[in-house]
């Protein structure tokens, strides 16, 4: 029977040849009155790290707490790149390891994520930045991943539509790929981690807000829902967006401002950009989705806000970028386009551990790089919470480091960077 | 679009204003040694959702810095005076 409920050709073709049903994926109980463990926010980070801790750590005993619906939150609202091509020592680690998960996601989980491995390259438009990325790709080989530097006509001949006129504004000198790198289909990373995680007997409860913390002392002992209070051994805050909103009800300030970052999807073309594309003059990003949209982002809006509704220039702004890189984009009509709320944090580096108090933990600060470190987040922080110590590959992303003076500038730009 | 109400120029699209933050922050005293009150200063947000006082500065106007009553909730845009005087006038 337990065979039987997986998903697999031989499931599918007892329900082709049958009328029994498919189960639903995950089950929707009502809140125990206690757990080892809650998890606050049902997003892709908070899913992952209940998996691995009922997976890896053999805390089944789990909560995870959703305010809306899984997939309602920014897991559903990226644009689904996952890469491992950082260059500063910590994030190189996590991010290869981070890739590496999603590589073998999809047997993990028994749930096609649809990993597409077709490749990012990241454009340099002169001499230095190219330098750059050839420094970042050396990096990466010494650490095993996998990177090629790209020749102004290496660039020409594998992607010919892009502006390639010496004369533009932004001529492309080159550029840097990482072939392992993708996209993944969002939803279904909320779905698996999700299912998966019910399947090992973690309670995923829906429609329950968070609205205060039990305290004892300087111990965090459970949470105040919109469907009642609930006890916990140990907590976690992983609710990214609102990280600052949930803390400030235990009255802990963050080093963190809520910020909106869009995306775009147009009309769909047949097969035209097999990889993923990054701008290097301008903060933009772009790939194909398999349904033939042009998926693309660009920078935040640039005041903070929670409504998770854009800013018209900013649209325009990105609309330019897309034009610049790929004239032909100017004949594509945008479909539609809709906003998620980012923690930015100073040094663009988020905080993964413990906090100042004891049995709660916090996941937060992902600026807009949070979806492609779904799984390593996840590994990591079950690993925090199981042993009440920080895994290894988050060291570097502590809480109180810019206390310490340890800020984590992954571009070499200073601190602050997002608002200028 | 989110526009602003300028004290001299009246109301103008955010794009013509640069943002600069928390107006509600007060820098520690000058040679305060506590490490603590400057990177409580420099680091720490309230970052409320909801009513926020915020500096922007008219760069693309007329180049004054002021303090803006905003929502970050729902984007509702408030009153607004020049940060040099202080208080809403």
């Amino acid at each position: 029977m337990k065979l039987l409920s997986r998903y697999s050709g031989l499931a599918l073709a007892r329900r082709a040849l049958t009328d029994s049903r498919w189960q639903r994926a995950w089950r929707s109980p009502d809140p125990k009155p206690s757990y080892d463990v809650i998890i606050v926010g049902g997003g892709g980070h908070g899913l992952a790290t209940a998996y691995y801790l009922a997976s890896r750590h053999g805390i089944r005993n789990v909560a995870v707490l959703e305010r809306g619906y899984l997939g309602s939150g920014n897991v559903g609202r990226n644009t689904t790149l996952v890469r491992s091509n950082y260059l500063m020592p910590g994030n190189t680690q996590f991010f290869e390891h981070s890739l590496q998960l999603w590589e073998g996601l999809s047997h993990e989980l028994n749930f096609n994520v649809m990993l597409s491995q077709r490749g990012q390259i990241v454009l340099a438009h002169g001499p230095g930045q190219l330098d750059v990325l050839a420094r970042k790709g050396n990096t990466m080989r010494l650490n095993g991943i996998d990177a090629e530097l790209m020749e102004r006509e290496d660039v020409m001949r594998f992607l010919p539509f892009l502006d390639h006129s010496e004369h533009c504004r932004f001529p492309i000198y080159g550029g840097l790929f990482q072939q392992r790198a993708g996209t993944v289909r969002h939803d279904a990373v909320a779905w698996g981690y999700a299912r998966a995680a019910d399947r090992l007997g973690v309670d995923i409860i829906e429609n329950c807000e968070v609205t205060g913390f039990l305290r004892d002392g300087d111990r965090v002992t459970g949470v105040e829902t919109s469907r009642g209070t609930i006890h916990a051994g140990r907590t976690a805050i992983s609710v990214a967006g609102h990280s600052s909103h949930v803390a400030a009800m235990l009255g802990m300030r963050l080093p963190i401002e809520s910020h909106i970052l869009q995306a775009f999807v147009t009309e769909p073309i047949k097969p035209f950009l097999d990889c993923v594309v990054s701008f290097g003059a301008e903060l933009f990003y772009i790939s194909q989705s398999d349904k033939g949209g042009m998926v693309f982002g660009g920078h935040i809006d640039g005041f903070n806000t929670y409504t998770q509704r854009g800013q018209f220039p900013r649209a325009q702004t990105v609309a330019e970028c897309a034009v610049a890189l790929i004239p032909a984009m100017s004949r594509l009509r945008l479909l539609r386009h809709w906003g998620g709320i980012q923690d930015m944090t100073p040094d663009g580096s988020p905080f993964i551990g413990r906090t100042p108090f004891r049995d709660l933990y916090i996941n937060a600060g992902w600026c807009y790089q949070g979806f492609k470190a779904t799984p390593a987040t996840g590994w990591c922080l079950a690993h925090t919470i199981a042993h009440d110590a920080e895994h290894p590959l988050i060291r570097h992303l502590a809480l109180d480091r810019h206390m310490a003076g340890n800020g984590h500038d992954e571009y070499g730009l200073g601190l602050w960077t997002y608002r200028q | 679009m989110l526009r602003i109400p300028c004290p001299h120029c009246g109301e103008r699209d955010y794009t013509e204003f640069r943002y600069a933050g928390d107006a509600t922050k007060r820098r520690p005293v000058h040679g305060t040694e506590d490490v603590r009150a400057w990177y409580e200063h420099v680091f720490l947000f309230t970052n409320p959702k909801g009513p926020h006082r915020e500096y922007w500065q008219h760069v693309q106007g007329c180049r004054q810095w002021l303090v803006l009553e905003r929502d970050t909730a729902t984007n509702t845009v408030g009153r607004s005076w020049l940060a040099r005087t202080g208080a809403p006038s």
